[in-house]
């Protein structure tokens, strides 16, 4: 087994732009940090998954993460860049809140068990039951790549979040990353694990490799998280959605795990990560509900309505998400950019 | 640190945590072992332990509780 910090980590290169605002913007993240003014807004007119908007809001956080190649890393605090992020997350929340049903659902008890109002009300589609039962090969790689969004930076967004919680929510929380992150052993750290999935059928597994063929309906689902995880505020939104994450988790892995077998891949190196997690978040699912979510509520009774808006948040983002997929597979196209 | 809270952290027991309607949770170090006695592997700080019968790679959680409407009732089912 080759791990990938055994050859380095180059930082990805900047995608192909999506529209007027990723043109302007990777024009300028090309030359050394200064003032950006008139940007133009982006030009797709969909805040909720524009290709454009969510292009640009996934590289300006990205700057915080591994950052690209050729960009200064000074862009990540130049005041104008942080405008611009900001302004987009005002547009995207925006989008968000007007997308959520009016009607108030799971409002009643505390917060583990409107957790599990929210899963029991749910008739999103399934990926993962699709490709399990009568996915090909092509639509099962496809996954792969949208999901190389997030997966290859697995629980990095949730990170930051730890010393913004009380005691029994950050025990608990650290519990969860510590597990993620492979118990200290490199070759188990989930996002190094995907890496393995993505070669043995035959992707590339680089960071980043396939930003510029992600839509915007999948890289939304890595903005929410970027931008729950980077505000204090937001600390009962990232927990919420961790939480609703874990909790669906184990059984959509399984799905995987054996749509990936039934393509006739069965090296660990394909099985392992959905393996890992139908075992590793069916211990993550409680930990997460009950001493995460549920203790964040306990001591902070406040961000208990926050919490559940980051799980009513995700599993929008997530719908969206399948029925982009699904759909395009059913009309006999690709579901990527 | 002295030595009396380095013991101390030694031999604290492993707990074993009932979650409502799903496993037990088990943090610290134990040996599980099968019927004959042999080792069950386990690489992991903290283990989850199927309640409902239903997993499929018991002894462990799948999560497969969520499916089958397993209930454990008040208090996590102590």
């Amino acid at each position: 087994m080759t791990l990938s910090a055994a050859r380095g980590i180059p930082p990805p290169r900047l995608p192909a732009p999506a529209g007027a605002l990723t043109d302007a913007l990777f024009e300028a993240l090309r030359q050394p940090p200064h003032t950006l003014f008139d940007l133009p807004v982006p030009d797709d007119g969909d805040d909720l998954a524009g290709d454009d908007m969510h292009l640009a809001l996934a590289a300006c956080c990205e700057l915080a993460y591994r950052g690209f190649a050729g960009v200064d890393g000074e862009w990540e605090w130049e005041p104008s860049l942080v405008e611009l992020r900001l302004a987009l997350e005002r547009r995207f929340e925006t989008a968000v809140r007007a997308a959520l049903p009016t009607v108030p659902d799971a409002t009643e008890g505390r917060v583990p068990e409107r957790l599990e109002t929210l899963i029991a009300a749910d008739d999103s589609p399934s990926v993962a039951r699709h490709l399990a039962q009568r996915g090909t090969e092509n639509e099962l790689r496809e996954l792969l790549i949208h999901r190389s969004a997030d997966r290859l930076k697995e629980a990095d967004p949730h990170v930051r979040v730890i010393p913004r919680l009380p005691t029994r929510a950050k025990a608990a929380m650290v519990e969860v990353l510590a597990d993620e992150y492979g118990g200290g052993r490199p070759e188990y750290l989930h996002s190094e694990l995907y890496r393995q999935a993505l070669e043995a059928l035959g992707l590339d597994g680089s960071y980043g490799a396939y930003l510029d063929r992600l839509p915007g309906v999948t890289l939304a689902t890595v903005n929410l998280m970027s931008m729950f995880g980077a505000h204090a505020r937001w600390r009962g939104a990232i927990v919420g959605h961790l939480a609703m994450t874990e909790m669906t988790s184990s059984e959509a892995n399984r799905r995987y795990g054996r749509a990936v077998r039934r393509l006739g891949y069965t090296s660990r190196e394909a099985t392992h990560y959905f393996d890992e997690h139908v075992e590793a978040d069916a211990i993550h699912d409680v930990v997460a509900a009950h001493d995460l979510a549920g203790g964040l509520a306990q001591a902070d009774p406040d961000q208990a309505d926050t919490v559940v808006f980051g799980a009513r948040a995700l599993i929008l983002v997530e719908r969206a998400f399948a029925n982009h997929l699904l759909g395009a597979w059913a009309a006999g196209r690709s579901s990527l950019r | 640190m002295g030595r009396r809270p380095l013991l101390a952290a030694m031999t604290r027991p492993t707990e074993i945590a009932c979650y409502p309607d799903g496993p037990l949770i088990v943090r610290g170090p134990v040996r599980l072992v099968d019927a004959t006695g042999a080792r069950i592997p386990t690489r992991r700080a903290t283990i989850a332990l199927c309640r409902c019968g239903r997993s499929r790679i018991t002894p462990f959680c799948d999560g497969t509780h969520r499916t089958t409407g397993f209930v454990t009732g008040e208090g996590g089912g102590r």
